[in-house]
C-alpha cells in the first residue's frame, strides 16, 4: 500500500536589508523545541535564509530567480529591516551584493509573487530606528512609514492570500513571535481579524508589557525607582512604556527568564511604530505637573490622578524602602495564617 | 555575480551576496593564473547610525548604539556606555564592572559559537569537497542548517543566552549595561544559576567541540602541539577541523598583514583578562589613540582630502563619488591598515600557541580559527570565575551626571575585534558620534596611498578552480574573519 504523499512544505525565503539582523539572532535563541525543530514539525522550509543556508552569491541569485519564475512556491516573504529609498528615491543606499538592484526592488518583486509576506521587527514593520533621527537613508516599512500606511509596498497592497503586510514587530522581535507566526500562516490559522490595528499578531499584541511585570506591586502603590539599578516601579521616573506597550514579553518571558523590566530597566515600547522618537530621553519620564505625560492603557487621567494620590499615600514602608535600594532590604512580613 | 573575461587571460569576478556573514557583503575579484590578483570588498549598506545619533540626549546612544547590530549589540552597549562613563568621569562599581564583564563574555562566547558551527564550517560541507577523506564526518555535523553540530551549537549557544535572560533582561538589545555599572544584581541564587548555566556550556564543549577540558586547550602552546592533536588527540569537531585544515593547507591560507590591534578585553580590578596594544612583525606595542585616523578616498564619502581622527570625523554618505566603492570608511593607525579580531587580542595578549603559528607561517584562516577556539575556552573558564565574585548586597550601578560639555572614546572588543566609539557632547546633546567596528578594520577598502584593507591583502593568491563563480578559498578567508557587515559602515 502506498504511504499518502508528503504535504508540501510551507516555503520560506528571507531577506535582510536596513536592520541589524538582531531578529534573525533572537529567533536562533528558539528553545524547548530548538528552531530547527519547531520549523521541521510544522513543515516550515526555509528557501534561503542569509545566515543559515549554504547556497551563497550566485547559487542564491539562481534560487530567488527561481521563485521570481513560479518553478518554487513562495508562502511566506519574510523581511528584516528597514527598506530604504534613499538617496533620491534609488534604493541605492542598500544594492543587494552580486545583483545591482537595490534590495527595496526585489523585495517588491518577490512580494508580488508571494502567498503571504512577514515584516520580521519593527524595522521591517514600520521604519525602526533605521529611520529615526535625520532618516539619512529615507528608510521606511514595508506597509507604513511610522504611523502612516504606504510604505515600501504601498497601502493598497495585498499579498496572494489577500491579507496585507503582517507586523511582527519588535525590536528585536521575541523568538516565538516569528516561530508561531509561520505556523500559524503554515496551518492556516492567522487570518486578518487576526491582526491587531497596526496589523501585529493579536496573540503576542493584545497583552500589554505590563502584564506579568514583577514591578506591579510597586506600581499599585506608586513606589517608584529614582535611578538605575532600583527596585521599584520605572513609569513615574525612568521612562518605562510597560503600561502601553502591546506585548507579552513579561508573562512569556526572554533568553529563559527575562524582560525589559526584570533586566531593570524602562520597557521603550518597541513594538510601536516610531518608538525609536519619544520626544523625550529614553530613560526618562516626561511629566506635567508632577504627573507622567503618558498614562496606562484605557485608564482616564482624573482616575490615574486620583488613584496615584491615594496610593502613594498608602505606600507600605516596605515598598518604599525597597524601590530605591537594588537588593531587597526589607522582606515582606510573614503572617501567622492561623490568626486573624 | 558575474563573471567577464578580458584579452589578457585575466578575469573579473562579483561574488555576492556573501550569506553566513552578519549582513550583506559583496567581493570583486580581478583573477591571473588561476588565483585572485586583486580584490575589492565592498559593504553594500549604508544607514547612517552616526547621523542618527546626533542631536539626541547622550543617554540615548544606550538605546541607539546596539541596534547597529543584532549579533554585537552588547559589545555596542558596552562601547558606548563606556564613553558616557568617560565624559562623566564614573567608574563602574566593582559589581557593575563584573557583571559587564559576564554580559559581554556571553555574547563574544556565543559569538564564537556561531561563527564556527554555523557560518565557517559548513562551507566544508559542500559538495565541491565530496571527494576529500574526511568528507562524510564534516557533512553529518557541519551541512549547513542540518549538521548534527550545528543543531547542537545553536542548542548549547540558546542556553548559554540564559546567563543575558537573568543579568541583561534579554539578548539582543539590553540597556543592562550602564555607565556606572548594570542595572540588575544578582543574588546568591542567581549566581549558583549562572553557575549551572555556565557548566552546561562546558560541558556541550567538552564534549562535543573538544573532546577535552577546557583547561587543557587554553594551555596549548606550541604549533607542534596541534600536530599532535590532529594525529592522536581527543575526538571531537577542533580534531576534525585540524584534519581539513591539514589537508586544505589552511594555515596557508589568508595571510593579510600580520599586524594586529586590540584595546583590551574584560577590565579587572587592576589588569585586563586580555591586554591592550599592537603587535605587528616587529613586536609589541602600545596602541597611539591619536594615531587613528578614517581615510574616505575610497568610501562613498564626503570629506577626502585627507584622513580625520574619529573625534573630527564625518559621515556625510556621496552616491556620486565613482572612486568610492565602498560605504566603508578606512581606519588606519599609524597610516597602517591593522587586523582585529580574537587572533588579535591572543596575540597582543601572547597566548603562546597562537603566537607560534603567526610568527612560524603568518597569519591565516588556521591561526584566526584557532584563536578563537583557543579564547573560548580562556573566556569561558574566565566567566566562571567571575560569577564566583559577584558579592550580593554590594551595589552595582554607580551614579553620575552628564555634563554639558566633553568628549570621550569608548573602546571595548566586539567577538570580531576593537570597537570603538568617539562621542563629543555640546550643549548637553550628542554633537559628533563616530564608530570604528572591528570589521571596519578588517574589511576596509584602499586608502589614499592604494593599501588594501586586511580582507583585501588576504585575499590575493588565494586559488579559484576553473568555473566557480564563489570561489570557496575566497569564502573560506572573507569567512574566517567573522565578518559583521552591519557593523562595518552602521
Amino acid at each position: 500500500m502506498l504511504a499518502p504523499p508528503e504535504p508540501a512544505p510551507f516555503n520560506v525565503l528571507w531577506i535582510q536589508s536596513g536592520g541589524c539582523g538582531g531578529c534573525t539572532m533572537s529567533m536562533l535563541c528558539a528553545e524547548a523545541p530548538d528552531l530547527a525543530t519547531t520549523l521541521e514539525s510544522a513543515n516550515i522550509r526555509f528557501l534561503w535564509h542569509p545566515t543559515l543556508s549554504e547556497e551563497t552569491g550566485a547559487e542564491a541569485v539562481a534560487l530567488f530567480e527561481q521563485v521570481l519564475d513560479g518553478t518554487l512556491r513562495l508562502d511566506a516573504l519574510c523581511v528584516e529591516g528597514a527598506m530604504l529609498r534613499g538617496p533620491k528615491d534609488t534604493g541605492r543606499f542598500h544594492i543587494l551584493a552580486g545583483t545591482g538592484v537595490p534590495t527595496i526592488e526585489w523585495v517588491r518583486r518577490l512580494a508580488a509573487v508571494a502567498e503571504t509576506v512577514v515584516a520580521v521587527g519593527t524595522c521591517a514593520a514600520y521604519g525602526g530606528v533605521t529611520a529615526a533621527g535625520a532618516n539619512p537613508t529615507d528608510a521606511c516599512g514595508l506597509q507604513y512609514d511610522g504611523r502612516r500606511e504606504g510604505g515600501a509596498l504601498g497601502a493598497a497592497f495585498r499579498s496572494r492570500s489577500g491579507l496585507p503586510v503582517i507586523n511582527v514587530a519588535g525590536c528585536p522581535t521575541h523568538p516565538n513571535w516569528v516561530t508561531e507566526t509561520l505556523m500559524l500562516l503554515a496551518a492556516g490559522l492567522l487570518g486578518a481579524d487576526d491582526l491587531d490595528v497596526y496589523r501585529r499578531p493579536r496573540f503576542y499584541a493584545d497583552h500589554l508589557v505590563h502584564h506579568g511585570c514583577p514591578r506591579n506591586e510597586y506600581y499599585e502603590y506608586k513606589a517608584s525607582a529614582e535611578k538605575m539599578s532600583d527596585l521599584g516601579c520605572m513609569m513615574e521616573h525612568l521612562g518605562c512604556l510597560g503600561t502601553q506597550a502591546h506585548a507579552d514579553c513579561n508573562t512569556r518571558l526572554w533568553n529563559g527568564e527575562g524582560s525589559c523590566t526584570r533586566g531593570g530597566y524602562a520597557c521603550i515600547n518597541c513594538t510601536a511604530p516610531e518608538f525609536e522618537e519619544p520626544g523625550h530621553a529614553f530613560v526618562e519620564t516626561p511629566k506635567i505637573a508632577g504627573f507622567p505625560v503618558g498614562l496606562p492603557t484605557d485608564m482616564p487621567k482624573a482616575w490615574f490622578v486620583a488613584l496615584s494620590s491615594l496610593a502613594k499615600a498608602a505606600t507600605p514602608e516596605r515598598l518604599r524602602l525597597n524601590a530605591t535600594s537594588d537588593h531587597v532590604v526589607r522582606p515582606p512580613a510573614v503572617r501567622d495564617i492561623k490568626r486573624r | 555575480m558575474s563573471d567577464t573575461g578580458s584579452s589578457e587571460g585575466t578575469a573579473r569576478l562579483v561574488v555576492g551576496p556573501f550569506n553566513r556573514v552578519e549582513g550583506d557583503l559583496e567581493v570583486r575579484l580581478e583573477l591571473a593564473q588561476g588565483r585572485v590578483a586583486a580584490a575589492f570588498v565592498s559593504s553594500p549598506l549604508f544607514r547612517g547610525f552616526e547621523r542618527i545619533l546626533e542631536g539626541r540626549d547622550p543617554r540615548d546612544a544606550l538605546v541607539i548604539a546596539p541596534r547597529i547590530c543584532g549579533i554585537c549589540s552588547v559589545s555596542q552597549s558596552h562601547a558606548a556606555a563606556l564613553a558616557l562613563a568617560g565624559v562623566q568621569g564614573l567608574v563602574p562599581t566593582d559589581n557593575g564592572r563584573v557583571a559587564t564583564n559576564l554580559i559581554v563574555a556571553t555574547e563574544n562566547v556565543a559569538d564564537h559559537l556561531t561563527h564556527f558551527h554555523v557560518f565557517f564550517m559548513p562551507d566544508f560541507a559542500r559538495a565541491f569537497y565530496a571527494e576529500r577523506p574526511w568528507f562524510p564526518r564534516v557533512e553529518a555535523r557541519f551541512k549547513a542548517a542540518q549538521g548534527s553540530a550545528v543543531r547542537k551549537a545553536l542548542e548549547t549557544r540558546t542556553t548559554l543566552l540564559h546567563v543575558l535572560g537573568l543579568l541583561a533582561g534579554r539578548w539582543p538589545h539590553t540597556l543592562a549595561i550602564q555607565p556606572g555599572g548594570v542595572t540588575r544584581g544578582a543574588d546568591a541564587r542567581d549566581k549558583v544559576r549562572l553557575a549551572a548555566t555556565l557548566g552546561a556550556v562546558r560541558r556541550a564543549l567538552e564534549e562535543g567541540l573538544f573532546g577535552a577540558k577546557l583547561e587543557r586547550v587554553a594551555e596549548l602552546s606550541a604549533r607542534e602541539e596541534l600536530d599532535r592533536w590532529r594525529a592522536a588527540g581527543p575526538e571531537g569537531d577542533f580534531r576534525l577541523f585540524l584534519d581539513i585544515a591539514a589537508d586544505l593547507d589552511l594555515g596557508r591560507l589568508g595571510r593579510a598583514y600580520d599586524r594586529y590591534l586590540s584595546y583590551g578585553a574584560y577590565p579587572g580590578a587592576e589588569m585586563p583578562l586580555y591586554a591592550r596594544g599592537i603587535f605587528t612583525p616587529d613586536g609589541a606595542g602600545a596602541v597611539d589613540l591619536s594615531a587613528i585616523a578614517e581615510d574616505h578616498t575610497h568610501a562613498r564619502m564626503e570629506h577626502r582630502t585627507h584622513p580625520h581622527h574619529p573625534f573630527d570625523g564625518s559621515t556625510l554618505p556621496d552616491v556620486e563619488d565613482e572612486t568610492g566603492y565602498s560605504w566603508c570608511k578606512a581606519p588606519r593607525l599609524h597610516g597602517l591598515p591593522f587586523e582585529t579580531g580574537a587572533v588579535a587580542r591572543q596575540m597582543v595578549d601572547g597566548q603562546p600557541l597562537i603566537r607560534d603559528i603567526v610568527q612560524s607561517e603568518g597569519g591565516s584562516v588556521l591561526a584566526r580559527v584557532v584563536a578563537r577556539l583557543v579564547e573560548t575556552a580562556r573566556t569561558l573558564i574566565a566567566m566562571e570565575r567571575w560569577v564566583h565574585e559577584l558579592t550580593p548586597g554590594a551595589p552595582w550601578c554607580a551614579q553620575g551626571t552628564l555634563p554639558s560639555h566633553g568628549r570621550a572614546a569608548g573602546l571595548t572588543e566586539a567577538a570580531r575585534g576593537a570597537l570603538g566609539h568617539w562621542l563629543r557632547v555640546e550643549n548637553g546633546r550628542i554633537a559628533g558620534y563616530q564608530i570604528i567596528a572591528p570589521t571596519t578594520w578588517n574589511f576596509s577598502p584602499r586608502d589614499a596611498a592604494g593599501m588594501p584593507g586586511p580582507l583585501e591583502a588576504a585575499l590575493v593568491g588565494a586559488p579559484v578552480r576553473q568555473g566557480e563563480t564563489t570561489p570557496v578559498a575566497v569564502q573560506h578567508i572573507v569567512r574566517s574573519f567573522d565578518p559583521c557587515m552591519v557593523c562595518t559602515v552602521h
